[in-house]
């Protein structure tokens, strides 16, 4: 019997639903305000610092996190609301979005002690912004054939080397990295990689820009010149990075982020349409909400089971693969569905802006974080096919 | 599979007296009678039926959970139809009866009218089992509202007709026929309640047929061999099955939520709205990706009558008829959501 796909019936708690509307309040003060602008996704990449650090007064960064390094303690539906309001909201939440998902736990997990009292609560705090050093010229998808090289020095390491399309590279403070300290061998081939914490002022690096086709530069090459990372930034094992990378990446996968990217198209297309949409309209909108409604009952399970300390694994994989290739399709769909829509409509240019924005940043919705590729084998092989 | 003891027995009575291969070899419909006896022993057809009126007094989420278990093994009987029906006729405090029933109307375009005599008209399509079972359930329109009605099927026209599954499915036509007994239906029992319930069984139907689909094509891909090695091994049909995973997981979860919905609620309110149109939306759309890469991976063998692979695909695809149409449920829940208007979609949405 193939193991069952199980998705626990959860439902947001009271105090999530409490937290829900706190969080709205905010965000409706930060628009009034003026931080930013709900109506344009377009300036995902602007920096707010003063924003990500009224996050973190909230006590919304680190939600999860012990008290000890400034987290709060709170449950993972807690962050998984905030998460999806902001989201909604486009507030700009590069500046620590990452630190917060992925960057902080793994701090938290293998640094030492110093390292995470330094660390940690100034990412609580929102003030430090973290990015993922994994690709690499000729290393994509297929991490364990990284190169740059980590080179035993007195004290610590030196790094040579480039990596590539790191996401916010030229605004974060730190970087977790996986360099080479060792040649695979012949038996395991992922052997020899390790994880390092880098401080992005060392010298020695260098951050370029590289404008992408939606005409945001939100990422870079990052190129390592005899770079020195001092012994204690190495995380977790010499040359085991590859045993370090799996559960965390539940997290990483079935978070709201990964099916709302792209969801303002709909809003505006119900706007668009109007209170009495026809019904070609009606059935169009009706499918896109079913969809919608279905991924997120599935990302909320996710979420919930994680809580409650089981390992969904393959159901993570199958939210972030369903739901990356809906955001995808989605601004195809509402354009369809826009088609015959009367150019004098209120919210036309609107529409039109946000469509032609998300349909150039689709194409990369399917690639970042692990390719519906990679994705599709981690699925075939929870279902015992490799 | 399953976690409470009304499915259990169920799943129990469906594996030694409604194996799929035996079925399928089966030449003639002996083994219908042991099975429903089976079912009738275990209080199963009158799952939803309150103890007072002589049912099982089960509670609806483990009624949902026998839905799930008959759409896992594609079971040809009437058990849901009869939970269907004595769930309806308990909305009017009706009692009822043995054997198997059915409920009408099961598409929401058609109607039912009680007149002033009590006697029962209109025209009903799609009326899943009605020609294999003794009593119909309708819930019809009156000057004042709705009734529960328990109609003898003998009276009824019934034309002959099937599902995509090969199961009957018929028109029936009330010409001005005497209930048994009928009654007002309580207070927020409407048509669209019955369609509501029906979306939300068909919809666990469908995810549970597909849980099995899948089932037997993963272990089917890793049995069959071709260019030297299983095909189980090729990428190509890898990520087919990893497609077919995320559809039944999507079906599974609709589904799920919907049930969870209206096991929860006091009404068939908005949220129940969301959760059962949701669910029959995405679990029909499920069902045609699905069932087509079952097929896919299993080749010429599951296009045989022998294979049992139809017995799931066509039923999973039949039961999207019933109990609306995911057209007609799109549809409605975009018109739902178009007047409620733009800013009010993610709140909804985020309320589940």
């Amino acid at each position: 019997m193939t193991a069952a796909l199980r998705f626990d019936q959860i439902r947001l708690p009271e105090e999530c639903e409490k937290l829900r509307h706190e969080v709205r309040a905010f965000l409706a003060e930060e628009i009034a305000a003026g931080t930013f602008n709900p109506h344009e996704p377009q300036r995902e990449d602007t920096d707010v610092p003063e924003f990500s650090r009224r996050v973190g007064e909230r006590g919304w960064i680190g939600m999860t996190w012990p008290k000890k390094y400034g987290g709060h303690e709170r449950t993972f539906l807690e962050r998984y609301v905030v998460t999806e309001e902001m989201r909604i909201a486009n507030a700009p939440t590069r500046r620590f979005f990452v630190a917060d998902r992925q960057s902080g736990p793994v701090l938290l997990k293998y640094a030492n002690e110093r390292i995470k009292m330094d660390i940690v609560p100034r990412i609580c705090r929102g003030e430090v912004c973290f990015a993922i050093g994994m690709s690499e010229p000729n290393s994509g998808s297929d991490l364990f054939a990284a190169k740059t090289k980590a080179t035993k020095a007195d004290g610590g390491w030196l790094i040579n080397g480039t990596k590539i399309w790191t996401t916010s590279a030229h605004m974060a403070d730190y970087m977790l990295a996986i360099f080479r300290t060792s040649p695979p061998t012949k038996e395991n081939r992922r052997h020899g990689l390790t994880q390092f914490l880098v401080d992005m002022k060392t010298p020695g690096i260098t951050v370029n820009p590289i404008e992408q086709i939606s005409g945001l530069k939100e990422f870079n090459e990052v190129v390592f010149q005899d770079a020195f990372m001092p012994d204690d930034h190495v995380l977790g094992e010499i040359d085991g990075a590859w045993k370090q990378a799996t559960s965390e990446l539940a997290y990483e996968r079935s978070g709201p982020e990964r099916f709302l990217e792209t969801y303002y198209v709909l809003t505006e297309l119900v706007r668009a349409l109007g209170s009495k949409p026809d019904t070609r309209g009606a059935e169009g909108i009706g499918r896109l909400v079913a969809q919608l409604h279905t991924m997120r009952r599935m990302s909320v399970s996710v979420a919930g089971m994680l809580q409650a300390g089981k390992e969904p694994v393959v159901e993570a994989s199958i939210v972030k693969d369903i739901g990356t290739i809906w955001e995808q399709q989605l601004p195809h769909r509402v354009r369809d569905l826009a088609a015959f829509i009367d150019t004098d409509a209120s919210n036309h240019s609107t529409l039109e802006d946000q469509l032609a924005f998300a349909t150039k940043i689709a194409p990369k919705l399917t690639i970042q974080g692990g390719t519906t590729e990679v994705l599709r084998g981690i699925i075939a092989r929870g279902l015992g096919l490799r | 599979m399953t976690e409470n003891i009304v499915a259990e027995t169920a799943e129990r009575i469906f594996s030694d007296l409604a194996d799929a291969q035996n079925l399928n070899n089966a030449t003639n419909e002996g083994w219908k009678t042991p099975l429903w006896a089976a079912l009738t022993d275990a209080g199963l057809p009158l799952t939803w039926v309150p103890e007072d009126c002589d049912g099982s007094g089960a509670s609806l989420a483990d009624g949902f959970s026998v839905a799930s278990s008959v759409g896992r093994f594609a079971v040809p009987v009437p058990l849901v139809e009869t939970m269907l029906a004595g769930w309806l006729l308990s909305q009017a405090g009706l009692p009822s009866p043995a054997g198997k029933m059915t409920v009408a109307p099961a598409r929401p375009q058609d109607r039912v009218t009680i007149s002033a005599d009590g006697s029962l008209s209109g025209r009903v399509r799609g009326v899943p089992f009605a020609s294999d079972a003794a009593h119909i359930a309708a819930i019809a329109q009156d000057a004042k509202g709705y009734s529960i009605a328990l109609v003898e099927a003998s009276a009824c026209r019934i034309e002959a007709g099937e599902s995509l599954g090969s199961d009957a499915s018929n028109t029936v036509t009330f010409d001005n026929v005497k209930p048994l007994s009928s009654r007002p239906a309580s207070p927020g029992t409407t048509p669209a309640s019955l369609m509501l319930m029906g979306a939300t069984v068909r919809s666990l139907q469908i995810a549970g047929a597909l849980e099995t689909m899948l089932d037997m094509t993963v272990r089917y891909s890793n049995e069959r061999v071709a260019f030297e090695k299983q095909i189980s091994k090729f990428q190509a049909v890898q990520h087919n099955l990893a497609r077919l995973a995320g559809e039944v997981a999507a079906a599974v979860a609709a589904a799920g939520s919907a049930a969870d919905a209206i096991a929860n609620s006091s009404a068939f309110d908005d949220a129940v709205f969301l959760e059962a149109a949701s669910a029959k939306i995405r679990c029909a759309e499920a069902a045609e990706k699905g069932t087509a890469i079952a097929h896919q991976v299993h080749g010429a063998i599951g296009f045989s009558m022998e294979h049992i692979l139809h017995r799931y695909t066509l039923r999973a695809l039949g039961w999207r008829d019933d109990f609306g149409h995911e057209s007609y449920w799109a549809t409605e829940l975009g018109k739902f959501v178009a007047a409620r208007g733009a800013d009010e979609l993610w709140p909804l949405v985020a309320s589940r």
